[in-house]
């Protein structure tokens, strides 16, 4: 077989391969401006006749056809989950990860083992003791409950991210910002942070996704439109009888485009910091 | 004024203790060097005046004032890292201005003063070049700058060579001298290198296992080493020994070479074993550059090897089957294992006690010396 050939059939390859991986979320995305009849058609119709943003209007109530679903409440409550979430898990993270990276204490290995060992346990598992629990501390059907879980989630991860950043700043770089004058916490802040930024927005990107994608713990533990997030209310949509295809895609290409804003935005310091963390020791 | 003074200073991790109680006075304007291989303390010394290590005990004081609890901040020191430990995010007139945007100056006063320091250093094309594309000279001359823009009491030197090819490390060894010479302040400087230490130093400190060994000018040390470890540390190549014994007024180093005993060591008990040592240029081929006065003597040795470096020609000779090192001056080809006569310049041998190693000291017994 010629080189020419075989870059053709690798070519072919790949784009079987991408289009298996693309069409769900273009069909996604198509679905979202098509009206439900179409949508149902069989045989399907592959070329759209009819776009348009109705369902996107019905699910905001602009339209004629109001699907009366509270998508701006659970828009707020996936952003107010995820933002907070994402905060505090960085900021623990992001110390844990210094901590691991700079200094020596008694059970520090067995510490970290334990922290990504936590990641293994499926978080469905645990669905039902956290029930039980937030029910107790009434901390069920609240913003607050599913923030704890999530933070809880994206500690260990951010962590461990961190922690290679972190270690890849030689230690000198802050001794000489401290015999330069600064403090310990100046010379974390001008010299150390500055230099694992890439990896802190890499973990910090992951940490929101993570929590503005979850949906399994989310349906468990919100009810109500005070606390339920996007991928939950996706779930009402559905009917006894019928689902509301249409609408459902609509919200679910809502619920995307603020997540691919986000990696667009910090693509370059995702690629630097997935790479960086990559050749850690 | 900066003096530095290191009072019993003690250092230990947790159970094991590194630096044993050493005592150092460093004079206002001094350039001092502590130098010993790998392990000896010398580092750990240093960073303890930095203040980047707590000291377990004793004492350190600069300018007159104990900083044992100061942190390095408070200490007005400057450190330039074995790495250089630049800010790579920084250009390099932002590293350089680094401490005195810290200290809060006026943004035309830390221009003033990075300018200033990259003219002293030769960097001033280079200012807004990251260290990054920088080569590892202008690296090091950055970490030298960012330095001395502060003005500060003491600078400390932390093997700042070591990362350089030796073409550029004799370079920046004169031009750290030179800076030396123009900003007058006291420094110290710790090297495993002893050509470094010889050729940089107002005075030596040579450590080993957390002692000082022996402290003094680059000529004392080299001159009168305290013990057979100083005698093989400085100066290259190092010394030769050789296991000897005293009889009947020589020494005797093996079955058919003996040494008149040199000068001064008349006293030596019959029979006393010592360790003889000498270095290369004092053990040189008849007609091949000793043109000295003193006592000699000629000893026939066979040669094993030659290395010829172009002015001079290092040989390898062996004593009581022990290979020792000699220089021919002048040098005409070698080949191994012709037997030539050397001559050796007795004045300026030494005997070390072959226990504990210590040099023996010249008594002025003959009035000749």
């Amino acid at each position: 077989m010629s080189r020419g050939q075989r870059d053709f059939l690798i070519w072919v390859a790949t784009f079987l391969v991408m289009l298996a991986i693309c069409i769900p979320g273009l069909w996604v995305v198509l679905s979202a401006f098509r009206p439900n009849g179409e949508i149902l058609t069989k045989p399907a119709v592959w070329i759209p006749r009819d776009l348009s943003f109705d369902n996107f209007r019905a699910i905001f109530g602009l339209g004629d056809n109001v699907v009366g679903i509270p998508v701006g409440s659970y828009f707020w409550n996936s952003a107010v989950i995820s933002v907070t979430s994402t905060v505090v898990a960085v900021t623990i993270g992001m110390s844990g990860g210094y901590a691991f990276a700079r200094y020596r204490f008694p059970g520090k290995s067995s510490a970290f083992l334990w922290l990504m060992l936590s990641r293994t346990v499926p978080g469905i598992a645990l669905s039902l003791p956290l029930f039980i629990l937030w029910s107790w501390t009434g901390l069920i059907d609240t913003k607050l409950g599913v923030i704890i879980v999530y933070t809880a989630i994206n500690v260990p991860f951010t962590i461990w991210l961190t922690e290679g950043f972190f270690r890849q700043v030689p230690r000198d770089l802050s001794e000489a910002a401290q015999i330069d004058g600064c403090t310990p916490w100046q010379a974390f802040w001008k010299v150390e942070f500055p230099l694992a930024k890439s990896g802190i927005a890499s973990a910090a990107i992951f940490a929101f996704l993570t929590s503005w994608n979850e949906y399994a713990l989310a349906s468990q533990l919100t009810r109500s439109t005070d606390s339920k997030t996007l991928p939950v209310g996706l779930m009402d949509f559905t009917a006894q009888f019928t689902i509301d295809w249409a609408g459902m895609s609509a919200m679910a290409v809502i619920i995307i485009i603020p997540a691919l804003i986000l990696t667009f935005l910090v693509q370059k310091h995702l690629i630097a910091g997935l790479t960086f963390g990559g050749v850690k020791g | 004024m900066a003096e530095v003074s290191l009072r019993k200073v003690i250092k230990r991790y947790g159970q094991m203790e590194v630096v044993h109680g050493i005592d150092l006075e460093i004079a206002h304007n001094e350039f001092v060097v502590l130098v010993g291989p790998s392990g000896c303390g010398k580092s750990t010394t240093l960073r303890m005046i930095a203040g980047l290590e707590e000291i377990s005990d004793g004492e350190i004081a600069i300018g007159g004032k104990v900083v044992n609890r100061l942190p390095p901040r408070q200490r007005n020191i400057s450190m330039v890292f074995q790495n250089y430990a630049l800010y790579p995010h920084m250009t390099v007139r932002e590293n350089l201005g680094f401490s005195l945007k810290i200290a809060g100056k006026a943004r035309e006063e830390i221009d003033r003063a990075a300018d200033e320091a990259a003219q002293i250093l030769g960097l001033t094309p280079y200012m807004d070049r990251t260290p990054g594309e920088l080569s590892g000279g202008q690296r090091q001359r950055v970490a030298m700058g960012r330095a001395i823009v502060r003005h500060p009491d003491v600078f400390l030197f932390d093997e700042p060579l070591s990362n350089l090819d030796a073409k550029l490390r004799s370079q920046m060894r004169i031009e750290i001298k030179k800076l030396h010479q123009t900003v007058a302040t006291t420094v110290v400087y710790v090297t495993h290198d002893q050509v470094e230490a010889m050729t940089l130093a107002d005075r030596i400190v040579i450590m080993r296992d957390g002692h000082i060994v022996q402290t003094g000018t680059p000529l004392d040390v080299f001159e009168r080493p305290v013990n057979t470890f100083v005698a093989t540390f400085i100066g290259s190549p190092a010394m030769n020994l050789v296991d000897g014994m005293a009889e009947g007024g020589a020494i005797r180093l093996s079955d058919n070479v003996r040494v008149p005993l040199p000068h001064g060591f008349a006293a030596l008990a019959e029979g006393q074993r010592v360790t003889f040592g000498f270095r290369a240029d004092n053990l040189m081929p008849l007609g091949h550059g000793l043109a000295e006065t003193g006592e000699v003597a000629t000893l026939e040795l066979p040669v094993s090897l030659a290395e010829p470096l172009g002015a001079e020609t290092l040989l390898l000779a062996e004593i009581a089957g022990k290979e020792v090192q000699a220089k021919m001056m002048h040098p005409r080809p070698v080949s191994p294992g012709e037997v030539l006569k050397f001559q050796l310049a007795l004045d300026y041998c030494h005997l070390f006690d072959a226990e504990s190693g210590v040099r023996l000291e010249r008594k002025r017994d003959h009035g000749t010396d």
